[in-house]
């Protein structure tokens, strides 16, 4: 599946003021040996959202606001397993960005590689938004051309890596891009088959 | 002039640089991918642009997270038998090699990697599952990858990266009696917060880690990830050496000569600099464990709750909101908090050292309530029936399983039931971790033994006197 490049969200956002939201909560265990082709946003944030019987929790932000696109949380968002099933439960429910002080690495490379924003915005600012946004939402505008979120009349520039706005607005994919290297890679490879013998492997036989 | 000093991790990111972009992004080679169920989604991918795996000689396919720790002839959940099946015939497809469930040597791939020598020091190892930073214990470059990057290094045997900063932890003075590897993360953790180190690769220093057996060093270096490190890793040495030689995949005559001569070469150069570097005194750690919901929410076992009302406005919630979830007071001693069960096994205590240090506590013991002891590999399950392990743990009065991930994850079917509380040897404590609902207390192996013994969380130094 080749991602959709973008460069501005329009959008509803939703505060879900909670640190080291891991992806163990983001989809729990027990559905990921589903299919992606059926979509995974019913699984995310599973238990959070329904009680044990299966019916929606009413307070929850996400239940309140099923159209919200961004998302203002707290900080080491995405943190623990490396599931990129994660990224596709948020982006199958409709979330297009992100927006915490900080997020798990693995998580956050998994994000950009699915055309999902995390966005890093100072813990201060954070916590106005959360005050700010309460159990409502509010209209949000994210700018990758400036790298900066528009919420009423307010500014506020986000930190995002260079590499991954260029990937989020041109829709790059690391396999086309790694193709055009194929000769680097080869030369690469027989100095290591030669120099450092141990690290390669027999086929099995 | 002499060449500038260099860290070990410079040393291996340069060693595996094919090339480096403007931007920053480079391009490293990879020596070995390991995976596992959780990888059908990156196959789906391949087969989506019809694309070859690069490499099948260096990926390396084993069963473990859905692999059933009972019954494994009949497997009666669907799902879990197709999990294991698209393994099984994703890798054969392709011509990889894979551990399947019918084969002696399945276990967790963290384990499995190590035992059979495939994981090697100097080498870039990449698993879709955080956890791989383990093989970082040999010196290796080792950090778990998402879905889209497993299977763009089976399309090209390369992974695009950014290069993380660089932290060294260093551990002074000697761990005291019966205080593990897994006390120590677990405290550097909680001192350092469980996104403390987001961001860099973690290299492990001082005395404490250069006495520490290789299994040590593996949970160390397992639990980087929890906090937040990219990866984590020790230099090799002669205990590193010693544990690799004779292993099936591991090089031999004149090819382990040069390997162990490079190998000698993989350490931080004299006067090398760090982005970080933190000290930590060996000495000052007790048993730890957790008490909440995120690894770095833990005390010694010695220490009291924190009290949400002295903490600030998100600390407080969070704090809050754990207790609230582990049916836990502000206050309390953490210490005589009665479990329903316990849990032996995983990437990150489930080897050898871990089953004999556990069964030294149960030796011609009860337990007051059920467990789970699940080795983290056959051959481990093998090594222990020899050793008599298993009679101890089925004496005691718990359950001896079959390899895999098990209870840490629960996706193979064992799991803690809602609102029961299990003292265990795994490394997450995350809401729903074990099960829906489930509560669960990290900490080491020993640790869990002691909980068993008298169904409490309980200090383990006493029951382990004049037994280790």
């Amino acid at each position: 599946m080749i991602m959709a490049g973008w460069n501005i969200i329009d959008g509803r956002a939703v505060a879900l003021p909670q640190d080291n939201i891991d992806t163990d909560q983001l989809i729990p265990a027990r559905f990921m040996s589903v299919p992606r082709k059926d979509g995974y946003g019913p699984y995310l944030l599973h238990d959070l959202r329904f009680d044990a019987e299966g019916a929606p929790r009413p307070d929850m932000a996400l239940n309140r606001h099923p159209e919200a696109s961004i998302l203002v949380t707290r900080r080491n968002f995405g943190s623990g397993s490396s599931r990129e099933a994660a990224v596709y439960a948020l982006v199958d429910f409709g979330i297009k960005a992100v927006v915490a002080p900080s997020f798990g690495d693995i998580f956050a490379s998994n994000a950009v590689n699915n055309g999902l924003l995390p966005a890093r915005l100072p813990e201060d600012l954070i916590e106005a938004l959360i005050a700010r946004l309460g159990d409502g939402d509010a209209a949000m505008t994210v700018d990758l051309n400036d790298c900066v979120i528009r919420i009423g009349n307010e500014v506020m520039p986000f930190d995002l890596d260079p590499v991954w706005r260029l990937k989020l607005i041109n829709g790059w994919d690391d396999i086309d891009m790694t193709a055009s290297h194929g000769r680097e890679i080869a030369a690469f490879r027989a100095n290591r088959v030669q120099h450092a013998p141990y690290a390669m492997l027999p086929h099995e036989t | 002039m002499n060449a500038p000093a260099r860290t070990l991790f410079y040393k291996l990111w340069e060693a595996h640089q094919v090339l480096r972009r403007e931007d920053g992004a480079c391009l490293l080679w990879v020596d070995r991918h390991l995976v596992h169920e959780g990888s059908h989604h990156a196959f789906a991918k391949l087969a989506e642009r019809g694309l070859p795996v690069a490499e099948p000689a260096l990926t390396i396919g084993v069963v473990d997270h859905y692999a059933p720790t009972r019954n494994r002839d009949r497997i009666a959940d669907p799902d879990i038998a197709r999990m294991i099946r698209t393994l099984e015939e994703n890798t054969a497809r392709h011509g990889i090699r894979c551990f399947g469930m019918r084969d002696p040597r399945q276990g967790i791939v963290h384990v499995m990697g190590p035992e059979q020598g495939l994981t090697l020091p100097g080498l870039l190892i990449n698993c879709g599952d955080s956890h791989t930073s383990t093989h970082g214990a040999f010196g290796a470059l080792a950090f778990g990858i998402g879905a889209t990057e497993v299977a763009h290094v089976l399309a090209t045997q390369t992974i695009w990266q950014k290069r993380p900063k660089t932290m060294r932890i260093t551990v002074t003075g000697k761990l005291g009696p019966s205080v593990t590897a897994k006390d120590l993360a677990l405290s550097w953790i909680a001192e350092l917060g469980a996104d403390g180190a987001r961001g860099h690769a973690i290299e492990y220093a001082g005395p404490v880690v250069r006495a520490l057996s290789m299994e040590g060093r593996m949970t160390l270096c397992n639990l980087s990830i929890e906090g937040g490190a990219r990866c984590g890793m020790v230099a090799p040495d002669d205990v590193t050496f010693a544990y690799i030689k004779g292993r099936p995949f591991a090089p031999a005559g004149t090819d382990w000569d040069m390997a162990v001569a490079d190998w000698r070469a993989l350490v931080s150069d004299e006067g090398a600099v760090f982005d970080r570097e933190v000290t930590i005194d060996g000495a000052a750690i007790a048993p730890t464990v957790t008490w909440g919901t995120s690894p770095e929410e833990a005390l010694p076992i010695t220490a009291s709750l924190p009290d949400p009302d002295r903490l600030d406005g998100a600390r407080a919630d969070q704090a809050r909101a754990a207790m609230d979830y582990m049916g836990l007071t502000p206050g309390q001693r953490i210490e005589g908090t009665p479990v329903d069960q316990v849990f032996i096994g995983s990437c990150t205590n489930g080897r050898i050292e871990d089953l004999r240090m556990a069964a030294a506590v149960l030796a011609g013991r009860k337990a007051k309530v059920p467990g789970l002891v699940s080795p983290g590999s056959a051959l481990i399950k093998a090594q222990a029936e020899q050793e008599g392990l298993d009679r101890i743990f089925t004496q005691a009065g718990l359950d001896w399983v079959d390899a895999g991930c098990s209870m840490c994850v629960g996706m193979n079917g064992d799991l803690v039931a809602p609102g029961k509380r299990c003292a265990s040897s795994t490394n997450r404590n995350f809401k729903g971790r074990q099960g829906r609902g489930a509560r669960t207390h990290l900490m080491s192996p020993a640790m869990v033994a002691a909980a068993a013994v008298t169904g409490t969380l309980s200090d383990v130094r006493p029951l382990l006197e004049g037994r280790v």
